[in-house]
């Protein structure tokens, strides 16, 4: 029997657009009914480009955004916002951390003050247990303690993004998504991210949605992905299977637009223009 | 003669804290019809070098160079009337953001008629004909009715293609396009490395790429450079760079991407770093 922490059914949601005193407004579906399962420390990736209703799905995931119509279940427990509002323990089961670590991070607050925010906000521990909790936090991402009271703006992007995914899991969330979380680093410094949210999996049992229009760092850390095309999954599998096989036109649209960086395409597109010139 | 020539370039900021060096003795050489990469991280000089040529770095920069070169002009002592002629039309650049580099007030259409005006004597006629067909050259669909709108109306990719049409527009004999396509979806993304491509190879442009994306170089290089921290690492032809890089630092580069990983995590280029910087760390030591 699965494990799953995350259970979607036939999610929708469509936004309201335009519309004015005499003219009625349109209905824009910006996710048509996706429906997937997410088992208990495993990943699960969601691929498509801007505009592809990747970014709703993970607003809805996270609680900011209701659903239109369709269920969410986060391990055992229905959420629906719209109905019955949020608890307290409803937002420490989900977290997210977002593309822009520029953006995500108030320039007015210190470190240590954005790690403590979150349980500040949802706990009841006191000043010296959210300080030493903030500092546990800093070293288990690979920060120092002298850290806890710098700003934003001393920090590059590779280390903004660490303090970002430590905020996210201060308060132990079950399922963590990620949006895009390594598309505006450096490839080296992309690397030492996706090796930190491999550690955090595996000492936390996390349960990622990784949201990202990059392949290659899909293969490298899904267990499962899920490729969305205007609002709709067209192809949901096991990543060997999407990989491997994909179904749909786009899939291999997208697999074929992805630039490949092995010797053996190099030498052909090399070949094929000598042809051209020669 | 190589189309363009660069010895030596150095480049030094004024800062609070003292001088700082992006980029110390770098040396770049393009053939007319090549495309060179130049490769890097953040802060490996990569685009300043190229802001350099062109002549846009602030004042707090000091360029110092023993060849800069382009044709036979040279670009170190080219007064800024002289420069103007020069960068726009036989030397063009494309920029990492197509929205923020357009201008949000003016139609696309009269911004691509500015760099006409300028650099050219059409008349107004044949300047409107020119623009709706450098529009159709780079795949703008219904380039007679895009030519009024603006940057806003567009999306990311048209934007860019936009920006690709105002830099091709004088048919210049080098492109750099910086970063063209980071802020792009893999499929934009191939469609404006085609378009790029394409057009360097039909009008026999030098093009530099500047990018830190492997991908983007195994798809569109003949030649790289691989830069870090303002030095040069390695130059080779493209195959040489990745079927047997010879620098440290281009095999650091190359296994940490995520398509090339055998184990269970990613090497990443921090063991590299830091024994680089115990090296210069040393270097500077000795050197008196």
């Amino acid at each position: 029997m699965s494990d799953a922490i995350l259970k979607v059914r036939d999610l929708k949601r469509g936004y309201e657009i335009g519309g004015g005193l005499f003219s009625a407004p349109r209905l824009l579906h910006a996710v048509k009914g996706v429906s997937f399962d997410v088992e208990r420390g495993t990943t699960l990736a969601v691929v498509g480009e801007s505009g592809c209703g990747k970014s709703t799905l993970a607003r809805m995931l996270t609680m900011i955004d209701a659903p239109t119509s369709g269920s969410i279940e986060i391990d055992g427990t229905p959420i629906d916002i719209a109905r019955s509002g949020i608890t307290r323990e409803m937002r420490q089961a989900v977290q997210i951390v977002f593309q822009n670590p520029y953006g995500s991070l108030n320039p007015r607050q210190k470190i240590g003050a954005v790690l403590e925010e979150p349980l500040l906000l949802n706990t009841s521990m006191s000043a010296a247990e959210r300080r030493d909790a903030a500092l546990a936090m800093l070293a288990k991402v690979g920060l120092k303690p002298e850290h806890y009271g710098r700003y934003p703006h001393m920090f590059s992007g590779g280390q903004r993004q660490r303090v970002a995914i430590a905020r996210a899991i201060m308060l132990r969330p079950r399922l963590l998504v990620l949006d895009e979380p390594v598309s505006a680093l450096d490839l080296s410094v992309q690397a030492q991210i996706l090796n930190l949210l491999a550690d955090l999996q595996d000492e936390f049992g996390l349960t990622y949605v990784f949201i990202s229009h990059d392949l290659s760092v899909v293969r490298y850390i899904a267990d499962k992905v899920m490729v969305m095309y205007f609002g709709e999954a067209v192809e949901y599998g096991t990543r060997d299977e999407v990989f491997e096989n994909p179904q749909h036109d786009y899939t291999r649209t997208l697999f074929a637009a992805t630039p490949k960086a092995d010797v053996a395409s190099i030498r052909a597109r090399l070949e094929k223009k000598k042809a051209a010139a020669g | 003669m190589s189309l363009l020539e660069i010895r030596n370039l150095s480049v030094e900021f004024d800062t609070a804290a003292g001088p700082f060096r992006a980029l110390a003795g770098v040396d770049y050489t393009i053939e007319a019809g090549e495309v060179l990469a130049i490769v890097g991280e953040s802060g490996s000089g990569k685009s300043v070098a190229m802001l350099a040529l062109m002549g846009l770095l602030p004042d707090t920069a000091t360029v110092t160079a023993d060849k800069m070169t382009f044709e036979d002009i040279d670009l170190r002592s080219l007064s800024a009337a002289r420069r103007r002629k020069v960068i726009g039309k036989d030397i063009a650049m494309i920029f990492q953001e197509p929205i923020a580099s357009l201008n949000p007030c003016f139609t696309v259409g009269f911004q691509l008629d500015e760099a006409l005006k300028t650099h050219t004597s059409l008349d107004r006629r044949q300047r409107r004909d020119r623009v709706i067909e450098l529009l159709t050259a780079v795949g703008i669909p219904e380039p007679e009715r895009r030519v009024g709108a603006f940057p806003h109306q567009m999306s990311g990719g048209q934007c860019q293609r936009v920006m690709i049409a105002i830099a091709t527009a004088c048919n210049p004999k080098l492109l750099i396009a910086d970063e063209p396509t980071t802020a792009l979806d893999v499929t934009i993304q191939k469609q404006i490395l085609d378009l790029l491509t394409g057009l360097q190879r039909d009008h026999g442009m030098g093009l530099i790429m500047i990018t830190h994306d492997m991908g983007v170089v195994a798809e569109t290089a003949d030649r790289v450079v691989v830069q870090y921290q303002g030095r040069q690492m390695e130059t080779a032809d493209v195959l040489t760079l990745f079927e047997n890089p010879s620098n440290p630092y281009t095999k650091a580069l190359l296994s940490a991407l995520p398509e090339n990983a055998t184990g269970d995590r990613l090497p990443t280029v921090a063991d590299f770093a830091r024994d680089y910087a115990k090296e210069t760390q040393a270097g500077t030591e000795a050197r008196p």
